[in-house]
């Protein structure tokens, strides 16, 4: 039999059953449909987080206290070393050749009051320069003042949410507000900022580090950031640092550097994984689309027996019988996975006019595998049907036996 | 052209066996034209199965052409129902959703054939049974009697030696049995074997040879 010959009857026998091929059809659309825009969802929360983390610039080496294995871990658990990051430290490297800018920080929880509200709040302590590394926005008023690294000032710049719960709907600029035992004078009030390296900058309020260290009582710096000049300068500047860092400190390496980007790679690796275990869940529905396809398939072999019979008994051999069955069932994967890609796309396409700020995207691969996935299911389901049809005894099937 | 020899087909019942045809010698002549004949379960059907080489007999010799089937394997029987043989059925089994011509076609679509030959020879097929004006209706769209000449001209459509017809008037009323029957002697005329299977005596006896079947044996087999 030509090959033409086989689509040409395969198709046939699909469209003399219209209703039954579009119901198996739109079961099979519905699993690849779902792997799409499963697909699309898990992309788009990567590719949601890898934005957010790109917003703080990918020029940024953060270096923190002792050495750890990999940056991950919670802070605090990194205070493993005898000799703490101090502001020397950062003095030193805002020496290195190829450094835009020098951010230290302290962090720490503190309770905030201004008149009669009062709350709990982050309390960051740095300098001017953070305002370019963590490239905040300014809503009201002006960020820390430029100071020498060891010089306190009773200025604080506060986060938009703590501004709202502090002083509702007036202007905090030139407000005191009560840090612990200290009153701090309101310079600036940050634009939303949202989350970002796990601190929300918007409960947050800024001091300079000196302030902070007195506040805390406490010389050691939780994190430096430092801006290289280009994403090119980062790895002479780490290898400067490092070497830098070490000397300081004795010949010990006890910091640990790391870049933006090995955050971004670790965090798009967790949600690449992520992303193909949804695909996987959805992968179930193909599944289930594929003992659909089987199950019809075996009742469409049972109601054309006396069809079969006469093909065999007008020449056709047992495996061309196989084959025109197995075409049926691929041609049933072939147009699930097209309209389930259309639909898929259709759900993406209305997902992302709901919630325009979430990136959904369904990757090429996503399609590729779910139209795969829905062929190899019409192929592995439609075997077992094909193979009953193929073994039929002409004489029982003709006579309906 | 056939020669059975100690021919028998025994099916197993539960814990008995049945015996549906019994150690049978039979030769039949290229031409001949033949009418099985005998009560039911006598093994007639049986024995055109076997002819047709969609049944294997349990024991016993068949050669078709001078050839052993015994030795021929699923792909070669295929072919040689294919090239040599014609079916014609009591219940037409024609294809629901295909035309009249694409019925007949589907022989010659099922071995391969180009289309521009399967649409000679099918038109051929077609008009010999006097049905060209019908080509394109449905078998829905067809009487009985027409059903059953678009079946002729499908199994004559690769133009077999042998032409086996079980019951080909069984569903037919008498006028449309007439013209079928007529039809099958004129193609019987023009060389091919024809082998007629029926209960009808009065079709039974049109033939020039009459095989009398009972409890799987040939219990006659008379030259008219």
């Amino acid at each position: 039999m030509r090959t033409r010959d086989h689509l040409g009857f395969a198709w046939g026998a699909l469209t003399a059953s219209r209703m039954r091929t579009l119901l198996v059809t739109l079961a099979a659309a519905i699993g690849v449909a779902a792997v799409v825009i499963l697909t699309a969802l898990g992309e788009g929360a990567r590719q949601y987080i890898l934005g957010e983390f790109s917003q703080l610039g990918s020029e940024l080496l953060i270096v923190l206290p002792g050495k750890t294995e990999k940056g991950g871990g919670p802070p605090g658990f990194i205070f493993e070393t005898e000799r703490d990051l101090t502001l020397q430290d950062a003095a030193a490297l805002r020496r290195l050749p190829h450094v835009r800018a020098v951010s230290p920080l302290s962090v720490g929880a503190i309770d905030i009051s201004a008149g009669a509200h009062a709350r709990e709040a982050i309390l960051l302590g740095s300098d001017a320069s953070f305002e370019q590394t963590r490239k905040l926005e300014m809503g009201r008023g002006e960020f820390l003042p430029p100071l020498d690294l060891n010089e306190a000032q009773a200025v604080v710049v506060i986060g938009m949410t703590l501004a709202r719960e502090l002083f509702g709907n007036a202007s905090p600029l030139g407000q005191w507000v009560r840090l612990g035992q200290r009153r701090f004078r309101v310079v600036g009030v940050l634009a939303e900022q949202g989350t970002s390296l796990g601190q929300n900058l918007d409960e947050a309020a800024i001091i300079p580090v000196a302030s902070a260290q007195a506040l805390f009582d406490n010389p050691a710096l939780f994190r430096i950031l430092i801006e290289v000049e280009s994403r090119s300068h980062l790895p002479s500047v780490e290898k400067a640092a490092r070497r830098l860092l070490t000397e300081l400190h004795q010949g010990e390496e006890d910091v640990t550097l790391i870049t933006q980007d090995a955050v971004l790679s670790t965090f798009d690796e967790i949600f690449g994984v992520l992303t193909l275990s949804v695909a996987g869940i959805a992968a179930i529905s193909l599944l289930v689309a594929g003992i659909i396809i089987m199950n019809v398939m075996l009742v469409s072999v049972s109601q054309r027996r006396a069809e079969v019979g006469l093909l065999m008994a007008l020449g056709a051999p047992s495996g061309l019988i196989l084959r025109l069955f197995l075409l049926e069932a691929l041609l049933i994967g072939l147009l699930g996975a097209l309209a389930g890609s259309l639909l898929g796309r259709a759900g993406v396409l209305i997902i992302a006019e709901a919630y325009p700020s979430f990136p959904v995207m369904t990757p090429t691969w996503a399609y590729l595998a779910a139209a795969g996935t829905a062929l190899g299911a019409g192929m592995l389901f439609g075997w077992l049907p094909a193979r009953r049809a193929a073994r039929l005894d002409p004489v029982r099937a003709l006579t309906g036996r | 052209m056939i020669r059975l020899e100690m021919l028998s087909r025994v099916y197993p019942v539960g814990d008995t066996e049945v015996r549906a045809l019994d150690q049978v010698d039979l030769g039949i002549e290229a031409g001949e034209y033949i009418s099985l004949m005998g009560p039911s379960g006598s093994g007639k059907s049986t024995l055109l199965n076997v002819l047709g080489l969609l049944d294997r007999p349990t024991q016993g010799i068949y050669r078709l052409e001078g050839r052993d089937t015994q030795g021929l394997d699923e792909l070669q029987r295929a072919q040689l129902r294919s090239e040599r043989i014609g079916f014609v059925f009591q219940s037409f089994h024609l294809l629901p959703r295909l035309s009249a011509f694409d019925n007949v076609a589907l022989p010659l679509v099922l071995a391969g054939k180009p289309p521009h030959e399967r649409r000679e020879q099918a038109a051929q097929a077609l008009a010999a049974v006097g049905l060209t004006e019908r080509a394109h209706h449905r078998p829905d769209q067809l009487s009985g009697g027409q059903r059953q000449r678009v079946a002729i001209a499908r199994a004559t459509v690769t133009r077999p030696a042998l032409l086996l017809a079980d019951e080909p008037t069984g569903n037919l009323d008498s006028r449309s049995g007439e013209e079928v029957i007529g039809l099958l002697e004129e193609l019987n005329t023009g060389g091919i074997t024809l082998i007629v299977v029926t209960h009808d005596p009065d079709i039974g006896a049109r033939a020039r040879r009459n095989i009398l079947l009972h409890d799987g044996r040939i219990a006659e087999d008379r030259q008219a």
